[in-house]
């Protein structure tokens, strides 16, 4: 009987039986769901808004801005149709009353021979109408007033362009604002990732750890398969599904970013960058996912193994979910300032640096020794705490009682010396 | 395929929990483990096991150490039950028995075979959590034995199962020792030792304080029983020289004596007094050997 075939028999019967319970389906479909809302938000908007065409009465007595303000329209808001009314104003503003147009808009001169304008509504809550029209009559009076002052096209073209403003960063290699504005919006999803899935997957082998303690299947277990043989090939069980899920998410994501691009440009998802979607800062991202995930996951692993009840779960592991949110917070600032020092040094931490490390791989061009490092101190501790964790959990799944302190990290050690 | 352990010990701090313990358990017997809550019977299955490793002495199976290279070949029944209360009887029994070194197919045909010897075929599909706890310590028993193990140990196998299912179990350990399994029993309950084991050792914090064959250990006892019922009053013979306990009965009277001579007196003192019914010698019980050995706190 083969030593390593046991460690598969208990990672596939981990994968397969996490994969099957609801909390994975139903996290998995709700973040699924919530990918393919915010991709396709313009248009689920634009489902909404389908039959939303305004018509607006138009009472023109200069009797030469009608034909002008309909091209305007046209460019500003399509939304907006615009129709001449022959009759009073009386009438248009019954028609109105009656909920046939959205509102009356009377045209007339002033003394200077301008455009002015009145504007009737039920209700002039829907500010977008208004504006829409104001902004329409503002550009046809510029045009008059040009025209009044003798002012060519090209002369008025000059006066409307604003003015050239660029920002260049002077250190090399450096983001340009529209870069890191784009990369703070993926770094920021990916992040969230991270971080949820960390604290999921670790309290998940705790739980399954103490469940298989308080249940004591576990005196079964370690008399065929060694601890350490059963924590590691939980942890990479457990991986596995936080992978799988992870796949999901980012497959339904992409495609879904894919289908979206042309209607998601102009739109807030500007801001994420997403039509020329970095691929390392997604490398990095699962790099660091996975580094973080295995780091916390020992962590729990052991400290799962301590408690004797469910119950004393939770309990033992807030310190370490607490490392887990203080990173997040730290990265969270660091979002928007990721050149501090603060952030330079936390991401040498291991237990933040799979957050902070990633955020400043993402958000900046720093050099490769730095992430080399970082990645080393973590792999470092990763295997430190695996061979610490180890030896207390061979100890901890043989103690039972109240035990759900720290101090029981002696006894199981004490106990796990072979 | 003996198994022997040579002056183990094994502490924990300052607590000593199986001190200088030796003990040979012959190929294809039952042992009786016996000893009070507290004896140190689960820390040795455990240091038999490998879990734990004693801090002195050695334990070798056919001159081997027993490590999980060999746990294909090792039965064990836990003392505290416990199964995966979600998963599927047959998931459960598979996995466990894989992990055991058996393929998927002849775990399923095995499990199909003792289900059906239990009595309980019905419960293949079932989730543990919805079985009693007496159906779920059958289906733990079926994952001890299933692999078809050449040493088994059983930690109290009976506890807590109705003399039905006891009978059903108790034959089936007969039937696995006739086979050529080598069985360790740990048990409270010293009729089921005295039934079933023929070599037994009683613990007592720790240390062995009986270790043999049951026939010698009962022989070397000395004492014997004394059962007499009488229609007059035995009270007199309360004090009588040679009865190191008198317990009186509602036909007469139960007597722990220390060797036949005793009998013998009894017999020419109560003789004329009246009339006797039964007056019997009888072997001392392992219960009475236990309670001698242990004290008589437990029983």
């Amino acid at each position: 009987m083969q030593l390593m075939s046991k460690f598969w028999i208990i990672l596939f019967h981990t994968y397969l039986s996490k994969i099957k319970t609801k909390s994975f389906i139903v996290t998995t479909l709700i973040t699924v769901a919530i990918l393919l809302a915010l991709t396709n938000m313009s248009r689920i908007i634009d489902v909404f808004n389908k039959d939303d065409v305004k018509n607006i009465l138009v009472i023109d007595e200069t009797t030469q801005m009608f034909t002008p303000l309909k091209e305007q329209m046209k460019i500003i808001d399509k939304e907006l149709q615009i129709k001449s009314f022959d009759g009073t104003v009386n009438e248009a503003e019954q028609a109105v009353e009656e909920g046939k147009y959205e509102g009356v808009l009377i045209l007339a001169f002033n003394k200077e021979n301008l455009p002015e304008a009145t504007y009737k509504a039920n209700s002039i809550a829907d500010t977008g109408v208004s504006s829409g029209l104001e902004s329409a009559l503002q550009q046809i009076k510029t045009m008059l007033t040009a025209a009044q002052i003798n002012l060519t096209m090209e002369q008025l073209a000059k006066l409307n362009e604003p003015v050239h403003f660029e920002k260049i960063a002077l250190e090399k290699d450096a983001k340009t604002e529209e870069e890191l504005d784009q990369a703070r919006g993926l770094v920021y999803v990916l992040l969230f990732i991270i971080y949820f899935s960390v604290i999921m997957y670790a309290t998940m082998i705790a739980m399954e750890v103490a469940t298989e303690k308080s249940s004591r299947v576990m005196e079964i277990l370690i008399s065929s398969v060694s601890p350490v043989q059963q924590m590691f090939a939980k942890i990479v069980g457990i991986g596995l599904v936080s992978l799988t899920q992870l796949a999901i998410q980012l497959a339904v994501g992409y495609y879904s970013v894919k289908q979206n691009m042309s209607s998601m440009k102009g739109g807030f998802f500007d801001s994420f960058g997403f039509d020329n979607l970095p691929i390392m800062t997604i490398v990095y991202g699962v790099i660091f996912f996975l580094l973080g995930y295995f780091l916390y996951a020992t962590l729990a692993a052991f400290l799962g193994s301590l408690v004797s009840r469910i119950e004393d779960v939770q309990q033992m592991i807030t310190p370490m979910t607490m490392l887990v949110v203080a990173g997040f917070m730290i990265a969270m600032f660091g979002l928007g300032n990721p050149e501090a020092s603060f952030i330079r040094i936390t991401s040498f931490i291991p237990f933040f640096t799979p957050m902070i490390m990633f955020l400043r791989v993402g958000m900046l061009t720093i050099p490769v020794w730095e992430i080399t490092l970082g990645i080393i101190i973590l792999v470092g501790t990763i295997v430190v705490l695996g061979i610490f964790g180890a030896r207390v959990y061979r100890g901890g799944v043989l103690m039972y009682g109240k035990s759900n302190s720290f101090k029981d990290i002696k006894k199981a050690l004490h106990l796990g010396k072979k | 395929m003996v198994l022997k352990l040579e002056n183990v010990t094994k502490r924990f701090g300052s607590f000593t929990a199986v001190s200088d313990l030796s003990l040979t358990i012959p190929d294809r017997e039952i042992f009786g483990f016996l000893g009070a809550n507290g004896a140190g019977k689960t820390t040795t299955f455990r240091m038999i096991l490998g879990l734990l490793d004693a801090n002195d002495g050695r334990i070798t199976w056919d001159g081997e150490k027993i490590d999980y290279s060999t746990s294909h070949l090792i039965g064990y029944l836990p003392e505290e039950r416990g199964l995966y209360p979600k998963l599927k009887v047959s998931e459960q029994i598979v996995y466990l028995a894989r992990l055991r070194g058996m393929s998927k197919k002849d775990a399923l045909k095995e499990l199909e075979y003792w289900l059906e010897r239990f009595k309980v075929p019905e419960y293949m599909n079932k989730k543990v959590e919805e079985l009693s706890k007496g159906n779920q310590q059958k289906i733990q028993f079926i994952s001890a034995v299933l692999h078809k193990p050449k040493l088994l140990i059983l930690d109290e196998p009976f506890s807590g199962l109705d003399p039905v299912n006891v009978e059903l179990l108790k034959e089936a350990v007969v039937e696995l020792k006739r086979n050529g399994t080598t069985i360790v029993f740990a048990s409270h309950r010293m009729e089921h030792v005295e039934e079933l084991c023929e070599f037994l050792c009683i613990m007592h914090k720790g240390k062995p304080v009986v270790h043999g064959e049951l026939k010698g250990i009962k022989r070397s006892f000395g004492k014997k029983n004394l059962i007499i019922h009488a229609d007059f009053e035995l009270e007199f013979l309360e004090n009588f020289r040679g009865i190191t306990r008198f317990k009186t009965t509602a036909e007469g009277a139960y007597i722990q004596i220390d060797n036949e001579q005793t009998a013998e007196n009894i017999l020419k003192e109560i003789v004329g007094k009246g009339f006797i019914r039964k007056f019997a010698l009888e072997e001392p019980s392992l219960n009475d050997i236990f309670i001698e050995k242990v004290g008589a706190a437990y029983e």
